[in-house]
């Protein structure tokens, strides 16, 4: 059958498990399905996608991937063909739930690739097991579980501890090692609210953990693309592990054993496309077990592409709609056959990115559950190098090994044992303490190689700490196992600028090679590139006509999908434009170091020490650094220090709106209002200071990212506490203090300038008042609620402001808004999260307008406010189920993992469908209410409406007291501190709630009853609002009759 | 037992405290390049052979033991040598048969419970010469793309590449029998430096191995098949086997050839052969069954190939390499004898073709 039409499920916000790499995978498909010919219709929120640009699908759906509107979608597109492979778990989940509704056969349409069935079967765990068990594979011993009694019997036959599983996960949620009955109970109680089916499995703690990318094509050709080794062994997720490819300590034997298991394997599951196998492995028997298969794009397939150079999406696309693997060409050579097998001469480390500091209560220990938000890969031709490299990526302050910030109590070797998010950090500082090698594999049964190369580490830490001079020999041994020119100046006593002239004097220098997917053995076209010290030639020239764009880095609160965004449509513009296009980022979940986007990627760090080695090999070649986020921005004053040309508002420029204290003088300069606000060094200046505007303030370091230690403080005391955790965060920059401002409106603009004079802006608002951060906020385009009067004088305020500034290229200005006031809260001389949200909404592309500014080409059409004639709300996505005690309450600190858009004819519509669209649902009428004193007489009017609409209200004692005083009809429930019957505890618990209204009292934030009501709502997995502005918004939704009927149109209807 | 690995570093070092410590060296080729790196400062010799490079990321014993490599100089692509130690039962043969190693980093502290020793300490023990801290790629590259020569591994300036190497020539003296339980029936080895693995490949078929030198006189022997083994060199330089393998075609017993096997059974049946510019060593060489049309991923070593324009009449190719079109395998149109030019028994690299030897199998 000739395909005509294909959908194409995305995966929806990024959050935990789920993160960038499927950007990258629908991003390839499309393209792959284009260049046959086929009509392409895309469903995603994902606003800040590359997949969802204009470029890429025929058709695409801002909506939520849930059933009811995918229908409609199929409905109306009527595609022949159906693509569940490419969104991740949420695709497929999605796919497997229209198939079992019918949905798929009524509208006769295909699903392509591996068939159904086969993806039933890898995620059934108990059909997975027969499959296997039909070809003699080896799985883990298990048993699959329907109550907490089936599993308890099943974990005493199996023996403590056990392995937990549920099918249907997602990145391991509801997994993980069980030591006892007790724990068993809980865990299993939770798993059986969103499943029906948990797994009890042996324990293989200790055991390698080993993964293939298997792909193959309808002809029964298979190959193996890569293999992968995690570095934390069986025990650890392998989206917390570090992983390392190809495998280290494998023997060939060892090796071959596995891909041939895994061949046999695949076929035997009759999967077509691509797939991951993982496995445990037991080097001193040679035993191993099959421990999954995912039948889709994962984020291992993204790090194995991006790690090897072969487009798995791209190709598994092809192979999808029936082509053969030898039919293709290898891209990357663009002579030999996509039927091979990469051979790497180089290693690639993979490092997990977790943001688990940012978030109040979080646990930081890591298991078999996933929390970090992002990755980042380093490359090198020596592990220490490698993995020095990867450290320094995760841009958490860390150099390194030798220069972090990481301070370890009397008892970090638990820490070893018990992983937390920093174990690497903890097994070096044991190194450090001369605890034996042997006892650091015994507590973590990290292999000994592994082991053996960060002791080379510590080996030349302790040489460069003595040596008097430091002669060449030493620096360039150090070179070689990844130490940077900081951290050499920090172990000798010097500065990094002396160790790089230092350097350059002995002709220490990193050379560039490629990554050719066949170790050199043929001719390669190839972009892709990174830089070792293990080398003595370089494999290229420099660039001619070219610039340099910085990506964002690693993913993590804060920095996330929408900076690649970014980095993508500004090389797309640079070539337009007639650039040659360099990327430098170390983020492997990303589409801006795909293949075929720029025509140099340096897959390496974003540090001042290897960009200036970029930017001088490829010899006075301009920089962008306002459109990868702040990790990109923050290099710009050195950068240009040392001479570096940076294109667009000078360097300068960015620091006086960076520093608070610059860009304060500044605005009072202009006449501009701000919050009263002080820097302090001293927690005695920083109380006089609170004394006199009043408690709360707010405090921050300058150089704010996501919110990173800022906080709402209300006490002396807590003022304590926070500064504490600001100054370790940044020990360079002072710490401000500033009034906050309670029940004020929060406001954006985001906008192009060019030499100080406004091109293109827009001006939006966010729903909840100032107090959540504005990467947590719902943010409404155009402005709902704004008076004429406001627009203007944020419109003249934004005047002066670039003006002063003379900013050439992306900005975004915050505002206050109350009672007619407008203060300003801070400036971004850079692409801000909104950046592609403003661009699809008012369909003109900011980021492109930005580039052509900072190149000085702007057309005609860049200019003017756009007006656009239909509302679009931005949702944030949180990931608190995946962050076992976390306090999901949205504050000045950032906590969202992503976010999604949706468009509607209304507020209403539109905050309804983004609201949907972050994966949850009020699936029936019963509703419970949590209200503070102060804002209970705000509800009335919206909580009587659902009343009156049928809706069953449950309500806290206080909340219960003021309705029946409004005569809301509503039942009590007791607070769990009052250990009485008719619990609010006991209804989350039994799931007889379909939503809870929780709003903190802003003076007890940390007041425990209202914490174990909102976790306790999350972990059972029932909606959660605490936001007051937002929840009365649900809830006007929930009442509003034109919602009831599922209203879709494509992103090109609305106009 | 684990901890004497990790510690290997510390521990494996002899008294003499030298045992690791290197001297500058280099890799001298006979077109005048050289490539700096280091060698053992224990290495005395150097060691001239033909430069040739192999991008397997593992399996570096059971290349290095693989008797194709005699007279050769081994650069590995894959960075870091030396990993997983040393494992005594994963020899492909008694001893090293490449005359040196080219590597990036030899890996110093190894680990695996099943290996004895360390790379190094193997190579010393083997009296192989090593250079390491060389850029491999760059020599891969200029490899490709000047073909491969002979070059010399020495921490000796003046050293220049010995141009008259010898025709290597890898085979046992006399007939070796390996008996195998409960077997019926009997393959005939023909030994031109086969790898250990053919010899266990067919013991695992429940068949009876008779591995004879290169030039044996077969027509005393009873057998019900025939094996043509690996080897190193050039094909034409084993005239002996040619000619025992066209009187083997002229009858009706089932023979298969691997690799030099292959070509010299090409040469027999009147095809001709010819040098690669660089060969084809590495564990992702891809072929087409061109009978079937199925793709397989092969392990390869080989520096000649059959001529595809000279195939003679009633053979076809059977097997083809996806990336060059070159010749993998001729196969006989009507009668039992089939030939490949990867290595069906792998080891190293990947066991897709190992179903070659059932197919074998079945034939006798």
């Amino acid at each position: 059958m000739k395909l005509r039409k294909v959908l194409i499920l995305g995966s929806g916000g990024l959050k935990i498990g789920q993160a960038g790499e499927f950007d990258y995978s629908g991003s390839q498909a499309i393209k792959a399905l284009k260049e046959e010919g086929i009509k392409t219709v895309l469903i995603n929120p994902n606003i800040a996608t590359v997949q969802t640009d204009e470029d890429m699908a025929d058709k695409v759906y801002f909506l939520p991937l849930n059933k009811d509107y995918a229908e409609e979608v199929i409905k109306k597109e009527k595609p022949d063909g159906i693509l569940l492979s490419f969104g991740g778990q949420t695709a497929l989940n999605l796919g497997l739930q229209l198939e079992e509704t019918g949905v798929l056969a009524k509208y006769k349409v295909k699903p392509l690739g591996t068939s159904i069935e086969s993806i039933k079967v890898t995620e059934d765990r108990e059909l997975f097991k027969q499959a296997l068990k039909q070809i003699d594979v080896k799985t883990a011993v298990s048993r699959a579980t329907y109550s907490v009694n089936e599993a308890k019997k099943a974990a005493k036959a199996i023996g403590y501890p056990i392995m937990m599983r549920s099918g249907f996960s997602l990145g391991g949620l509801g997994s993980g090692r069980i030591d006892n009955e007790t724990e068993l109970e809980k865990r299993c109680g939770e798993a059986f609210h969103k499943v029906n089916q948990v797994l009890i499995e042996e324990y293989l703690e200790g055991w390698k953990e080993i993964e293939y990318e298997v792909v193959r094509d309808s002809g029964d050709n298979t190959i193996t693309v890569c293999n992968m080794e995690n570095l934390d062994p069986m025990g650890v997720h392998t989206g917390e592990s570090i992983v390392v490819a190809p495998s280290q300590t494998l023997t060939n034997h060892e090796y071959h054993m596995l891909r041939e298991i895994a061949i046999k394997t695949i076929k035997h599951l009759n999967i077509i496309g691509e797939c991951n196998i993982q496995y445990a492995l037991n080097s001193h028997t040679g035993e191993y077990r099959v421990i999954e298969v995912n039948a889709r794009l994962s984020r291992s397939s993204a790090l194995a592409s991006k790690a090897t150079g072969y487009p798995l999406a791209y190709v598994a696309a092809k192979l999808i709609l029936g082509k053969k693997l030898h039919e293709l060409k290898n891209s990357v050579t663009g002579s030999t056959s996509a039927f091979f097998e990469p051979a790497l001469d180089y290693v690639a480390v993979k490092m997990p990115r977790w943001d688990l500091t940012k978030l109040k209560k979080s646990d930081y220990r890591i298991g078999s559950e996933m929390k970090s938000v992002g990755e980042v890969m380093a490359i090198a031709r020596s592990f220490p190098e490698a993995l020095q490299k990867a450290i320094r990526m995760q841009n958490t302050g860390c150099d390194g090994f030798t220069l972090h910030p990481h301070k370890f109590a009397k008892n970090y070797l638990d820490e070893i044992s018990n992983p937390t998010y920093r174990r690497i950090f903890a097994i070096y500082h044991a190194l450090k303490n001369k605890q034996p090698v042997s006892k650091i594999k015994k507590l973590s049964n990290v292999d000994d190689w592994f082991l053996g190369q960060i002791y080379r580490v510590f080996e030349v830490e302790i040489k460069l700490k003595s040596s008097k001079n430091l002669n060449e020999e030493l620096l360039a041994q150090a070179k070689k196992l990844g130490f940077s020119d900081k951290a050499i100046a920090y172990l000798t006593g010097s500065n990094d600028q002396k160790i790089r002239q230092l350097r350059q004097k002995y002709g220490i220098r990193p050379y560039i090679k490629l990554i050719d997917t066949l170790a050199g053995e043929f001719e390669a076209e190839t972009n892709y590139l990174y830089l070792t010290y293990n080398a003595r030639f370089s494999d290229i020239k420099p660039l001619k006509k070219s610039v340099i764009t910085l990506g964002s880095g690693p993913y993590s609160i804060g920095s996330s999908v929408e900076f690649d965004w970014c980095a993508v449509n500004t090389v797309k513009t640079l070539k337009d434009s007639g650039y040659g296009t360099v990327i430098i980022n170390s983020n492997p979940e990303t589409v801006s170091t795909d293949f075929d986007i720029s025509d140099r990627l340096y897959f390496d760090e974003l540090t001042y020490e290897r960009v200036a080695d970029i930017a001088e090999f490829e010899k006075g070649t301009p920089l962008v650094v306002s459109v990868g986020g702040q990790i990109a921005n923050n290099l710009a004053p050195l950068l240009d220090k040392t001479g570096f040309k940076i294109l667009g508002t000078s360097p300068e420029n960015i620091n006086n709106a960076e520093n608070r204290q610059l860009f304060s003088s500044m605005l009072q300069k202009l006449n501009v209002d701000q919050p009263d606000w002080q820097q302090v060094t001293t927690l005695a200046s920083a109380k006089k200071f609170a004394k006199k505007v009043e408690y709360p303030v707010l405090i921050r370091p300058s150089y704010v990212l996501s919110g990173g230690a800022m906080s709402i403080v209300h006490s002396d005391s807590e003022m304590k506490y926070y500064l504490d955790k600001a100054t370790t965060l940044s020990p360079e920059h002072p710490v401000v203090i500033s009034d906050f401002i309670t029940q004020a409106k929060e406001i954006e603009i985001d906008g192009v300038a060019k030499d100080g004079k406004l091109v293109v802006h827009i001006i939006s608002e966010h729903i909840e008042n100032a107090g959540v951060h504005s990467g947590d906020a719902t943010v409404v385009l155009p402005a709902q609620s704004l008076y004429l009067e406001t627009l203007r004088k944020i419109n003249r305020i934004t005047e002066k402001i670039i003006k002063e500034l003379d900013i050439t290229g992306p900005f975004n200005i915050q505002f206050l808004a109350k009672d007619n006031q407008i203060k300003v809260i801070e400036c971004n001389v850079r692409a801000s999260r909104s950046f592609p949200f403003v661009s699809k909404v008012t369909k003109r592309n900011f980021i492109a307008v930005a580039t052509r500014a900072m190149l000085n080409k702007l057309k005609p059409g860049d200019y003017g406010v756009p007006e656009p004639g239909y509302v679009a709300v931005k949702n944030p996505q949180f990931s608190y189920n995946r962050l076992k005690g976390a306090d999901p309450v949205a504050t000045v600190e950032m906590a969202s993992t992503g976010e999604v858009a949706c468009f509607g004819e209304d507020l209403n519509e539109a905050f309804y469908k983004s609201w949907l669209a972050t994966d949850q649902e009020v699936s029936g009428k019963n509703i419970c209410v949590s209200l503070p004193d102060d804002q209970k007489f705000k509800f009335v009017d919206e909580l009587e409406e659902l009343a009156h609409r049928g809706y069953n209200l449950y309500a806290t004692p206080g909340t219960y007291k003021f309705l029946r005083e409004h005569d809301i009809a509503a039942k009590r429930l007791s607070k769990i501190k009052e250990h009485k019957s008719r619990s609010l505890a006991d209804y989350i618990s039994k799931r007889k709630l379909d939503l809870v209204v929780c709003v903190p009292d802003k003076y007890e934030q940390n007041e425990q009853d209202a914490y174990e009501i909102r976790r306790l709502t999350i972990d059972h997995h029932i909606p959660l609002m605490t936001n007051p502005e937002t929840a009365r918004l649900l809830l006007r939704c929930l009442s509003d009759k034109s919602l009831e009927k599922v209203k879709i149109k494509s992103w090109d209807e609305y106009n | 037992m684990r901890e004497k690995n990790i510690n290997a570093k510390r521990t494996n070092r002899p008294q003499s405290g030298d045992f690791f410590k290197s001297k500058n060296g280099e890799l001298i080729l006979q077109n005048g390049l050289r490539f700096k790196g280091q060698i053992p400062i224990w290495q005395k010799q150097s060691e001239t052979g033909e430069v040739v490079f192999n991008t397997g990321m593992t399996g570096y014993v059971e290349s290095l033991t693989d008797p194709s490599y005699s007279e050769q100089i081994l650069v590995f692509t894959y960075p870091l040598i030396g990993n997983y130690g040393v494992h005594k039962d994963r020899w492909e043969s008694k001893r090293i048969y490449a005359k040196g190693v080219v590597v990036s980093e030899q890996t110093i502290g190894w680990s695996h419970p099943q290996s004895e020793e360390s790379f190094l300490q193997w190579l010393k023990g083997q009296n192989v010469s090593i250079i390491h801290d060389v850029d491999t790629r760059e020599l891969t590259r200029h490899l490709r793309s000047k073909g491969v020569v002979n070059g010399v591994i020495s921490s000796n300036k003046t050293a220049k590449p010995d141009l008259t190497t010898k025709k290597p020539l890898v085979s046992i003296d006399k007939p070796i029998l390996y008996k195998t339980k409960s077997a019926t029936k009997t393959v005939v080895l023909l030994d031109c430096g086969a790898k250990e693995n053919i010899v266990r490949s067919l013991q695992n078929r429940k068949l009876n191995v008779l591995r004879v030198p290169h030039d044996y006189d077969l027509s005393k022997e009873k057998y019900d098949g025939v094996m043509l083994s690996n080897g190193p060199g050039d094909p034409t330089d084993y005239q002996p086997a040619i000619a025992s393998i066209k009187r083997l075609i002229e009858g009706n017993k089932p023979v298969f050839g691997i690799c030099l096997g292959s070509q010299l059974m090409s040469l027999a049946a009147g095809a001709k052969t010819y040098k690669l510019k660089f060969g084809h060593r590495g564990h992702n060489q891809p072929c087409r069954d061109e009978l079937t049309g199925k793709c397989y991923i092969t392990s390869q070593n080989h520096g000649y190939a059959v001529d595809k324009s000279t195939m003679p009449k009633n053979w076809q190719i059977y097997f083809s390499n996806l990336n060059d079109g070159s010749v993998e395998g001729i196969a006989h149109k009507n009668k039992p004898f089939f030939s490949v030019q990867f290595h069906p028994e792998a080891c190293p690299g990947p066991t897709d073709t190992e179903w070659l030897f059932d197919k074998f199998t079945e034939l006798l």
